[in-house]
């Protein structure tokens, strides 16, 4: 199974590629070339339970291509995080995943992101955007409840689904509350709304309604920048309590946030994926100049 | 050479002289306004009692009164708004969330614009052709309320527009990644969320159609009527009843014009009065549509 993700692939086989167009027109201080890409694929244990798997991926915002040759593979049920500097298209990547980009006009995906177990190419243009966001879930950088009550914004998701049992929908709001461990804050105001909740707050309430929904995957794309020290720790601590049971792609800028909580780390860098390992590795014995520069904050 | 003191003295002049001006031009408006209300309240207050909002237009000044023309104004603008509200509200969500941004959109668009500029008389003449003769509608209810509704329509859709316009993107998206569609979106959020700036929209047309007189008369509205439309609710089944739409009526602007036009002075009374009310329902239709905008600006902050 093909599980390797490095830039080293898409440099062996195609090195004139519009990518080092791509890298030369941003003039970067330092391109993976000129750094010299270790080819680090050997070094990569193989994903043995993959959830989700790029291939070829690109993305353009009409002419502007964000994102290039990606291959990556997600593991399922395990936390992956995407670092990299802004800009690099961290978000855009993510929001390819629940096809946001469709949202807006002159928007293109290239090559495949494929869900598995079925392998369906999710970004193939038969395939309906709203049945992937009713199979995946998406937690934004900015918390972004409804203008409803606390109870309303995590039904939401379930009544899209058809579900009209309510003591089916009460059950499942309350599981869910307590998975994002706002319960007990929120048990007595349910009916309240839920702008009269803490940003902290706020931010884990769109995590309950990300989960009430039972995602195969939950996308995160920095959701604590807008939170303090305290709210961001519960918002980690829960994202550790949904390992093994979700599988979780996590945008972060925070070094830091990236080694408590993932198990494989992805380095993106200018639309590629300049490195992906374990996390562990990633940190400690980084196999590209790149992100060794980025994680130790010298960079540029 | 003059002193300082004395240059800026004249300069000063000049900034009192031109303040004085200022104060006086936007006086005359405010004045004008004033004036016409307190003449229109002495001359009518008197007369705006229960007796004259109890009878029928009558030969007699004395005993004449407006109830067909607020019962017809009431029944237009229910119609009016039943209209307006469902076609303007979708022509704006449609336009806003489901319209492609091209030429065809932006040809539609200042058109639309445009239509609030045109003159209300062109809008009567258009429902004489269209409603009274073509769909055959007569000078009914009916009528009145479709032309009332089309020259309302603009103010709705543009409102509409404007409100859902608020809402921010990442409601939008939050609904979107919940595997809501398009049309889910639309009616459990932007909807509600925007209800407020609509229904001010509306209730604004609706103020503005209620004073219309020209393209009333245009399709002929008559001015003297001595019964009500037939009441909605009847004693046997199917217990409602429509046939009050393709009544004649008459509305309150028509029934005061036609009291001004009249020689003897015992009428300008009864026109006065009729004014004095129809500017009392036009100042609390804006008001409700205030008090409904400051609500729902409380409700819902971004
Ligand atoms: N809607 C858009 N249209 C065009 N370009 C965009 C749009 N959104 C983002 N970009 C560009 O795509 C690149 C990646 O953006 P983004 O994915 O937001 O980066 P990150 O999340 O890593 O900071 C940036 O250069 C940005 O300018
Ligand atoms: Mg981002």
């Amino acid at each position: 199974m093909v599980t390797h993700c490095t830039l080293a692939d898409a440099q062996d086989s195609a090195p004139s590629r519009p990518i080092t167009n791509l890298l030369r027109r941003a003039t970067p201080t330092m391109t993976p070339h000129e750094v010299g890409a270790d080819p680090v694929t050997d070094q990569i244990p193989a994903i043995a339970d993959i959830k989700v798997q790029l291939r070829n991926f690109g993305f353009a915002y009409g002419s502007n291509q964000v994102l290039k040759d990606l291959n990556v593979a997600f593991e399922n049920k395990k936390v992956t995080a995407l670092i990299g500097p802004s800009g690099c298209g961290k978000t855009t990547l993510l929001r390819s995943f629940n096809r946001m980009h469709d949202l807006y006009p002159g928007n293109r995906y290239t090559g495949e992101i494929l869900l598995l177990p079925d392998r369906i190419n999710l970004v193939a243009p038969d395939v309906s955007p709203t049945e992937m966001r009713m199979r995946l879930s998406m937690v934004f950088q900015k918390p972004n409840p409804f203008p409803k009550s606390i109870f309303e914004n995590v039904a939401f998701g379930l009544r899209m689904r058809g579900v009209r049992d309510k003591a089916r929908i009460r059950e499942k709001v309350e599981q869910s509350l307590r998975d994002a461990a706002l319960w007990d804050e929120t048990k007595d105001r349910l009916h309240k709304p839920a702008y009269d909740l803490s940003g902290g707050q706020q931010q884990r309430l769109c995590i309950a309604r990300a989960l009430a929904v039972d995602p195969e995957i939950v996308l995160f794309d920095e959701p604590t920048s807008a939170l303090d020290p305290t709210a961001t720790l519960r918002i980690e601590e829960l994202i550790d309590s949904l390992r093994n049971r979700v599988t979780i792609i996590i945008v972060t800028h925070n070094m830091q946030q990236a080694q408590r909580i993932a198990d494989w780390t992805g380095f993106l860098y200018l639309g590629s994926m300049v490195e992906f390992d374990r996390t562990e590795k990633v940190f400690t014995n980084p196999g590209n100049k790149l992100t060794e520069q980025y994680i130790t904050g010298r960079f540029g | 050479m003059r002193s300082i003191q004395e240059i800026v003295a004249r300069r000063r002049r000049q900034d009192r002289w031109f303040a004085v001006l200022g104060v006086f031009c936007t006086s005359i408006g405010i004045i004008t306004l004033i004036a016409l209300l307190a003449n229109l309240l002495i001359d009518g207050l008197g007369h705006l009692d229960w007796q004259f909002l109890t009878s029928f237009a009558s030969r007699r000044a004395s005993s004449a009164g407006v109830l067909a023309a607020v019962v017809g104004s009431l029944l237009v603008m229910l119609v009016t708004a039943c209209v307006a509200a469902p076609l303007g509200i979708a022509a704006g969500v449609w336009l806003e969330e489901y319209a492609p941004k091209n030429r065809v959109a932006t040809i539609l668009e200042v058109n639309i614009a445009n239509l609030a500029g045109v003159p209300s008389v062109i809008y009567g003449l258009m429902a004489l052709s269209v409603f009274v003769y073509a769909f055959g509608f007569g000078h009914s209810i009916l009528t009145a309320a479709l032309t009332l509704a089309v020259l309302i329509l603009p103010i709705v859709i543009v409102a509409t527009r404007e409100a859902l316009r608020t809402i921010p993107r990442t409601i939008r998206e939050a609904s979107y990644a919940l595997g809501a569609t398009k049309w889910e979106t639309v009616w459990h959020h932007l909807l509600p969320y925007s209800l407020g700036g609509i229904a001010t929209g509306v209730i604004i047309g609706l103020s503005r159609a209620i004073g219309e007189t020209a393209p009333l008369v245009t399709i002929g509205a008559l001015a003297f009527i001595a019964f009500l439309p037939d009441p909605p609710v009847t004693g046997e089944f199917p217990f409602v009843s429509f046939s009050w739409l393709g009544s004649d009526f008459t509305v309150l602007p028509i029934q005061m014009f036609n009291w001004v036009s009249r020689p003897d002075p015992a009428f300008h009374h009864n026109a006065a009065a009729t004014g004095v009310l129809l500017i009392a329902i036009t100042l609390g239709m804006n008001a409700i549509a205030i008090f409904v905008r400051y609500r729902m600006r409380k409700a819902i902050q971004w």
